[in-house]
């Protein structure tokens, strides 16, 4: 890829914007600013903000999507920033001066962000290279293997990916197995033999060697595997899955890169947020030129606009943000504001303690979107901000506004960001009814599954687990069996 | 320069256009094509490709969004219910695109997306224009054609090699070698005039939905011809069991009741190319849409023989799009493929509804005629 070398007037530019940065106390790593023409832009955005990723036609998908969006003249990417030490942010060639700069001060708050938030903790610091690393062991196998059969591995791994624990790096799910305690084991004791002469005889050491292995194989095949609830399934499938090294190399590089995208994900209206309060802060308050602010105006409203049924993380992000700022300035929490009743009190409540900035960076580090919703959503904000949930009536054929009931927008709220708003599935036995077969176990919350989607998900299942695979779930309130066998589908009705 | 994404791109488009990967065709979602219309503002289709997984259905689920509205307002008419938490990086965005365009970029999109063929006029041969044009520079010609600045360029050009240009006193003399001519081409303007005829079936059992594709159908249509014939006129006309011409509003709003003769509209069809179109040149496009019941078995032969006598000879292309209503026997489709079906100008298509305009359009106007 052709990169340029930053401009001499980006430059200054770049070196303005970052003092502003760390004058405000943000704290990242070294950036660095590449400019790139539009094709390039779209390319690099197709791959997920990576040069090189590994062959495959999703992002080829991607690319045509984001390549006509800008030749439509509908959306064109700003700004890109990847997660990496030291981090790589892309410019628009054809930008203004002024997008520059707020594209900058953005990038600055994304890679504080990504540096000092937790969720970031345990990502590949330096995935650049290992994403190059993947693209050419893929290639590898492309050339040994064949395109084709690659590539419908690889669609059948990401239709899987999605089936890791997101938790996992931050918790210590296993234990190492305590030894079983020495009486539970059976030992062989052969023929019952009257007189202590005879046991020899009744009872020769071969064969209660061979009953003692009888019982401990009966104790092995007793015991489940997994032992318990597997939720990182792919994770299952890598250990347990008959797989060819490559095939196995290959799922191993979709969970890895899945890990590596996750907090993204699991931060996207933090992260968002805050890179948005920080160009606001930077732009507004120091590096904007008084004939600038018209274009910086229309931008940033234009990444603030709301769309009914589409929640813009930004906007919400940066709105919580300075609500907390502003709740923490003026001493809005704890338990004598929460037990204040007036709403006049309430609403003049200032007790000028001026812990906002305090408390940003403190949120900033501890918290993901799910514990940042659930703690700083409150009824205030959700009705400033016209917050609403939608569903489909049956009745009209299309989506309404359900609600705006506080406690249940909240509720809709997290659980569309709990485990990525994905149904929570684990591996409840490798070695189902005794015939190795797979079955996974959905953990219903209330909502059904989508059925096709999981049939042919289940599919894909079996293509790497090549026994029988089934899941239990819930259709519409009753216990299911989904079942597949390689050949056909059956759906089981059970209780439990 | 060509970048690596290209090959991504190209299999990905292999995919969709089902030469490969075959097991992938029925995840691709096409996306509608038309969501608004109207002051310009459409929906444009890409295709994209879902990957099977685990996951809620959407319609139990629901989500939270932000905005005016009290319970129980719709949510704008085209909602897909994506929440506002995609994996960031992760191709899983919306899959339809909106945006102002003007009808010639929509033409030039339709066209793009349908892989349409451009249209070939009938009658190329018969030139009815030449204009003159100046293309090139030629060291010969009259005077008055005489090209100053290649002339004098020329000129200093000569002086320079040769040497005998003075810097003090830079006079510049072109001698009859300097002198250079602008020089011409005849361009032929092919005719291009067009019209087309639609005709549309407006007894009773042409109910408000029927109609509705008929009009969103004729709309693409028309962008699409008018992107190349620029002077296109358009005739309508409607019919039961008698046919008249009426303007466009009448054409998309009457509904009449009785019975249904096709052949009133074909000759009423055929009367209006003789008396306006008949004169070399036209491109005519007659449409006509309908349920597919006629009145009787006569009526259809007596429309078989006007199309096969009358119109099929002058016509480009003849296109007839069937309707499904519920009351309609769907017979007259039938009876067209049978009788004339293998004409190379006739077009035939049925349209189950809204989402079968797509396949219809480029069945219309894959023909490139």
């Amino acid at each position: 890829m052709a990169t340029r070398a930053l401009p001499a007037h980006l430059h200054d530019m770049r070196r303005q914007v970052e003092a502003h940065a760390r004058a405000y106390g943000l704290d990242f790593w070294d950036v660095i600013f590449e400019v790139l023409g539009f094709d390039e832009m779209n390319m690099v955005a197709a791959y997920g903000g990576f040069p090189n990723r590994y062959p495959h036609w999703r992002f080829g998908m991607e690319y045509e999507r984001l390549a006509k969006g800008y030749e439509y003249g509908l959306s064109k990417i700003y700004e890109m920033v990847v997660n990496n030490d030291p981090s790589y942010a892309y410019l628009l060639e054809s930008n203004m001066d002024v997008d520059q700069k707020l594209v900058m001060a953005h990038v600055f708050g994304h890679v504080d962000f990504f540096k000092n938030n937790f969720m970031f903790r345990h990502t590949n610091r330096k995935m650049m290279d290992q994403m190059a690393n993947h693209a050419t062991r893929v290639r590898r196998y492309q050339d040994r293997h064949g395109v084709e059969v690659v590539e419908e591995f690889v669609d059948r791994c990401l239709s899987l990916e999605n089936l890791v624990d997101y938790q996992s790096p931050y918790v210590k799910r296993r234990t190492a197995p305590a030894a079983a305690p020495e009486d539970e084991r059976r030992v062989a004791t052969g023929f019952r033999a009257e007189r202590e002469y005879m046991a020899g005889y009744i009872n020769p050491p071969e064969l209660l060697a061979a009953e003692q292995r009888r019982l401990d194989d009966e104790a092995a095949r007793e015991r489940k595997l997994p032992e318990r609830p597997e939720r990182d399934v792919v994770l299952f499938l890598l250990e347990h899955a008959p797989l060819k090294p490559w095939e196995h190399d290959v799922l191993s590089i979709i969970r890895e890169e899945a890990y590596y995208f996750a907090p993204q994900g699991q931060t996207k209206i933090m992260n968002e947020g805050w890179a948005t309060y920080w160009h606001s802060r930077i732009m507004t308050e120091k590096a904007l030129r008084p004939e600038e602010i018209v274009d910086y105006a229309d931008h940033h409203s234009g990444t603030l606009a709301t769309q009914p049924g589409h929640l813009n993380p930004y906007k919400l992000g940066v709105e919580l943000w300075r609500d907390i700022e502003e709740r923490w300035d003026r001493g809005r929490f704890g338990k004598e504001y929460d037990e204040c009743d007036s709403l006049e009190e309430r609403r003049h409540w200032d007790k000028k303690l001026g812990q906002g900035r305090e408390k940003l960076f403190e949120v900033r580090r501890h918290y993901n979107d799910v514990t940042f919703i659930d703690e700083f959503l409150s009824p205030e904000f959700c009705q400033q901000q016209r917050l609403f949930g939608f569903g489909f009536s049956e009745k009209h054929q299309r989506w309404e506004i359900v609600t705006r009931e506080f406690r249940k927008v909240k509720d809709k709220l997290l659980h569309q960001l709990t485990n990525f708003g994905q149904p929570l599935i684990v591996v409840e036995d490798g070695n189902f009814e005794n015939r190795g077969e797979l079955l996974l176990l959905h953990r219903h919350d209330g909502v059904d599954l989508k059925a096709d989607y999981a049939r042919d998900t289940l599919r894909n299942l079996h293509s790497l687990w090549h026994r029988p695979v089934n899941l239990a779930t819930k259709i519409e309130g009753h216990g299911a069996l989904m079942h597949f066998d390689g050949k056909e589908h059956t759906d089981r009705r059970v209780e439990r | 320069m060509s970048l690596k994404i290209k090959q991504d791109q190209a299999r990905f488009r292999a995919i969709v256009r089902g030469r490969i990967r075959q097991g992938l065709k029925k995840y691709i979602q096409h996306g509608e094509l038309l969501g608004k219309k109207g002051k310009d503002f459409v929906t444009i289709p890409i295709p994209a490709i879902d990957i099977p997984h685990f996951r809620f259905g959407e319609r139990q689920q629901g989500g939270v969004g932000q905005g005016e509205g009290e319970p129980g307002d719709p949510l704008s008419p085209q909602q897909d219910a994506e929440g506002g938490t995609g994996k960031a990086g992760q191709g899983e965005g919306q899959h339809t695109l909106e945006v102002d365009v003007t009808l010639d970029e929509l033409a030039d999109i339709l066209g793009e997306e349908l892989e349409l063929p451009r249209i070939e006029p009938r009658g190329n041969d018969r030139i009815v224009a030449t204009r003159v044009k100046y293309t090139g520079i030629s060291p010969s010609g009259p005077e008055s054609l005489r090209h100053f600045k290649r002339t004098y360029k020329q000129a200093l050009r000569r002086q320079i090699a040769t040497g005998t240009y003075n810097w003090f006193r830079p006079v510049v003399v072109p001698v009859r070698e300097d002198r250079r001519y602008r020089t011409w081409k005849q361009v032929s303007i092919p005719d291009t005039n067009a019209v087309i005829l639609y005709m549309m079936d407006v007894s009773g059992s042409m109910g408000d939905e029927q109609k509705d594709v008929v009009r969103t159908e004729s709309f693409w249509i028309d962008a699409w011809l008018r992107r190349h014939y620029p002077g296109l006129e358009v005739r309508y006309i409607v019919h039961d069991a008698v046919a008249r011409e009426v303007d466009r509003e009448t054409f998309f709003h009457t509904r009449e009741s009785g019975g249904t003769m096709i052949s009133s509209a074909y000759k009423l069809c055929r009367e209006i190319i003789e008396a306006d179109y008949s004169a070399g040149g036209w491109n005519v496009y007659p449409f006509h849409f309908s349920d597919g019941d006629n009145w009787s078995t006569d009526d259809t032969r007596i429309c078989v023989e006007l199309l096969r006598e009358g119109i099929l000879p002058v016509v480009n292309l003849f296109c007839y799009g069937q309707v499904d209503s519920p009351y309609g026997s769907g017979q007259f489709i039938k009876d067209l493929r049978e009788q004339v079906g293998s004409a190379e100008n006739v077009a035939l298509s049925e349209i189950a509804d809204r989402d079968a305009i797509y396949g219809s359009i480029k069945t219309f106007l894959g023909k490139g005629r």
